[in-house]
C-alpha cells in the first residue's frame, strides 16, 4: 500500500523511495528532532502517513509517541526539522491553524471541557476547526455525536462522563473538525473488549471515508485490526516501519519491549 | 420518535435529532430580564436619592464582577491588577476635566482610554501564563499609582476631587450617575451576552475549561484572550470613572488599591466562575454583606476571605450553579439536541 512496505530497522531509519514519502505522504516530519531541557525526546525521526492509510505506533514507555504526535499536532516546538500537510509547511504554525488546515487530535488523557455539554463540546470543533456555518455545523455536529454513540448523552455536562464516554467525547470532537488526518493517542486504554470492538467498528467506518490515521495504541490486538502499517519506536527513534505482523516479529522491537536495548 | 422527514436533517441519517437552542419560556424570560432591566431606569424619579447612590454602587460591583468573570471565568487570565484600569478610568476622568471636557463625556471618554491602556498592556501581560500574569497585572496597578503619587497636578499622593458636578443640585447629579452607571451595566451584559451567543462564546469557553485543547480544536485563543483583555479594561476603567462621580474624591492609594481585585474575587468565586449570571448574583451578595457587616472592621474582611476560601473548597463552581440546576427555565445560551417533532417549526435562534 505505502513506500514503507519493506522493514528498516536502526536509527535515521530510510524507507524505499524519499524521506518522509514525500510525494503520495498527506502528513510528513522530516529530520524531526524535539528536546525537553537536555533531553532529547524525539532524534532525528522521519515519519509520513498516505492519503487513506492508517499507521499505528507501538513503542515502550517513554519511546517518545505521545511527543511525535504533540509535534506533528503543534503543542510541542521542534528543536529541528519539519513537518508538511500536503506540501504545506506547518512546522511555524500553532495547533489551532494546524487544525484549521485538517489535522486533528485526540488527547491520551481526555481534556473534555466539562463545563460544556457534550453536544457543544462538539460544535466547538465543528465551528472553529471544522469552520462550518450554522447549518451545517449542526449537521456535523449531530452525525458526528451518533457516529461516536453519544446521541443519548448529548446534552449532559461533560464533567459528569465517566471514562469510555470521555474517550469517545475526545474521538467526537476531533471529527467535528473535518480533518484530513486524525491522530490519535491510546484511546483504546482502559476499555473492555466490547467497548474495544465498538471502538474499532467506529474508526473502521471512518477509514472508509478517506481518512487519514496515526493511532498510537498499546493494545496491539486492538490495533492491527485497523492498520496498513506499523512503527515502532524507542528511545526517541524509529526502530522498525513496516507491516504490522513483520513489525512485530522484529528482534529489535521485540528487544525494546522487554528492555533489553535500552541503554 | 416519527418517522417524517423533515427538511432540515443531513441526509442518510435515520433518527430524527435537531438542534435548538431557545424554547418559548427562556426567550420570554430574556424578554422579562431584558424588561427588568429597562425599567430599572426608572428608579431615580420613584425613589430617593438613598437608594440612587446605593444602587449605583451596586451596579459598579456587577460591573467589575463580571468583568472580573469574564477575564477570569472565561479568558481563564487570573488577573489581580484590574485596579490598575479602575484607577486609570478615575484619573483619565479627573485629567480631561482639567482640560476642558465636562464630567460625563470626560466618563466615558476615560472608559474608552481605559481600554486602550488595556490593549498596550495586553501585549505584555498576555506573554504570562497562571501566576505570572497575576503577580504581572498586579505589578502594572501598583506601578500605574505610584506615577499618579509623583504627579501634582493630579493631586499627588493627598488624592483630588472631581470637579465640574456642582452645577447640578445633589438630587439630579446622583440621578445622572445612576443612569449612565446602569447604561454601562447593560451595555457590557449585552456585549457578553452577545459574544456567548456567538461562536465566539464556546470559544471563550472551551478556554476557560482547557486552552491546549481548545487551541487543538482550531480555536484562534490568543485573540480573544486578547479582546476579553481589552474589554474588562474598558469596564474596569468605566467602573473607576463611576466610583469618582459617586463619591467625588479619590487617592491614588486607595482607587489602586489591591482591594478591587479581592473584591472581584470574591464576587465571582461565590456567584459562579465562568457563569453569565454568576457574578451578578454575586454582587448582590457582596454588596449585601457589606451594607450588614462593614462595621466590623478586620473581622469584616477575614469573615469574606473565610467564605471565598470555603466557596473555592467546596462549591467551585458557585452558588449559581446549584440555582440554575434548579430552575425550569435557562437563558438561551447553549446548544440542545432534541428529538424533531415534525409539526414544530426549526429554532435556531
Amino acid at each position: 500500500m505505502t513506500a514503507g512496505a519493506s522493514m528498516v530497522a536502526g536509527t535515521g531509519a530510510l524507507r524505499d523511495g524519499e524521506p518522509g514519502g514525500t510525494e503520495r505522504s498527506v502528513l510528513a516530519a522530516r529530520r524531526l528532532s524535539v528536546r525537553y531541557g537536555d533531553v532529547k525526546v524525539l532524534d532525528d525521526i522521519d515519519f509520513h502517513v498516505a492519503a487513506g492509510e492508517a499507521v499505528g505506533i507501538v513503542g515502550p514507555n517513554g519511546a517518545g509517541k505521545t511527543t511525535l504526535l504533540s509535534a506533528l499536532a503543534g503543542t510541542v516546538r521542534p528543536a529541528a526539522g519539519s513537518i508538511s500537510l500536503l506540501g504545506t509547511d506547518l512546522t511555524q504554525l500553532g495547533a489551532e491553524r494546524r487544525c484549521r488546515l485538517g489535522v486533528a487530535r485526540a488527547y491520551q488523557v481526555p481534556k473534555p471541557f466539562g463545563g460544556m455539554t457534550v453536544l457543544e463540546n462538539v460544535l466547538v470543533g465543528a465551528a472553529h476547526g471544522g469552520q462550518l456555518r450554522r447549518r451545517e455545523r449542526f449537521e456535523r455536529a449531530v452525525e458526528v455525536v451518533e457516529v461516536c454513540g453519544l446521541a443519548d448523552l448529548a446534552n449532559r455536562r461533560a464533567e459528569t462522563l465517566g471514562l469510555l464516554h470521555r474517550k469517545r467525547l475526545e474521538l467526537a470532537r476531533a471529527l467535528a473538525t473535518g480533518p484530513s488526518v486524525l491522530l490519535l493517542d491510546e484511546i483504546g486504554a482502559g476499555l473492555t473488549d466490547s467497548e474495544a470492538d465498538e471502538l474499532v467498528a467506529t474508526i473502521l467506518q471512518l477509514r472508509q471515508r478517506g481518512m487519514s490515521l496515526v493511532w498510537i495504541e498499546h493494545i496491539v490486538r486492538v490495533l492491527v485490526r485497523v492498520i496498513d502499517r506499523l512503527v515502532a519506536m524507542d528511545a526517541g527513534k524509529i526502530i522498525a516501519d513496516g507491516a504490522p505482523d513483520a513489525v512485530l516479529r522484529n528482534e529489535t522491537v521485540m528487544a525494546a519491549y522487554l528492555g533489553k536495548t535500552r541503554s | 420518535m416519527t418517522t417524517a422527514p423533515a427538511a432540515t436533517r443531513p441526509a442518510g441519517n435515520p433518527t430524527q435529532l435537531r438542534i435548538t437552542r431557545s424554547t418559548s419560556a427562556s426567550r420570554i424570560t430574556s424578554g422579562v430580564l431584558l424588561a427588568v432591566g429597562v425599567g430599572l431606569f426608572a428608579v431615580p424619579t420613584l425613589f430617593g436619592t438613598n437608594a440612587v447612590v446605593q444602587l449605583t454602587s451596586l451596579f459598579i460591583y456587577m460591573i467589575l464582577a463580571v468583568m472580573w468573570n469574564a477575564l477570569a471565568g472565561y479568558g481563564g487570565m487570573v488577573s489581580v491588577g484590574q485596579q490598575a484600569f479602575i484607577g486609570f478610568g478615575a484619573y483619565a476622568t479627573i485629567w480631561l476635566t482639567q482640560h476642558g471636557v465636562s464630567p460625563f463625556p470626560a466618563m466615558v471618554l476615560a472608559a474608552v482610554s481605559a481600554a486602550v491602556l488595556a490593549a498596550l498592556v495586553a501585549l505584555l501581560v498576555l506573554q504570562l501564563k497562571g501566576g505570572q500574569l497575576a503577580v504581572g497585572t498586579w505589578v502594572i496597578a501598583e506601578a500605574l499609582g505610584l506615577l499618579i503619587v509623583l504627579d501634582t497636578g493630579l493631586g499627588g499622593g493627598t488624592g483630588i476631587s472631581l470637579q465640574g458636578l456642582n452645577s447640578y443640585t445633589p438630587e439630579l447629579r446622583h440621578a445622572y450617575i445612576y443612569w449612565l452607571t446602569l447604561t454601562f451595566l447593560l451595555a457590557i451584559l449585552g456585549a457578553l451576552f452577545l459574544l456567548l451567543r456567538l461562536k465566539t462564546g464556546a470559544a471563550l469557553q472551551a478556554i476557560r475549561d482547557d486552552e491546549e485543547a481548545a487551541a487543538s480544536l482550531g480555536v484562534r485563543v490568543r485573540p480573544l484572550k486578547f479582546g476579553i483583555f481589552v474589554l474588562a479594561g474598558f469596564g474596569c476603567g468605566a467602573a473607576g470613572a463611576l466610583i469618582l462621580a459617586n463619591t467625588l474624591f479619590i487617592q491614588p492609594q486607595s482607587i489602586f488599591g489591591v482591594q478591587y481585585s479581592a473584591y472581584m474575587i470574591f464576587m465571582v468565586l461565590v456567584g459562579g466562575l465562568g457563569t453569565f449570571e454568576g457574578p451578578i448574583l454575586g454582587a448582590i451578595i457582596f454588596f449585601v454583606a457589606q451594607q450588614q457587616f462593614a462595621d466590623q472592621g478586620a473581622w469584616y474582611l477575614i469573615g469574606l476571605g473565610a467564605v471565598a476560601v470555603l466557596f473555592a473548597l467546596f462549591l467551585p463552581r458557585g452558588l449559581w450553579t446549584v440555582v440554575s440546576d434548579r430552575l425550569p427555565v435557562q437563558l438561551p445560551l447553549g446548544y440542545r439536541l432534541s428529538t424533531s417533532h415534525p409539526s414544530m417549526k426549526e429554532q435556531h435562534g
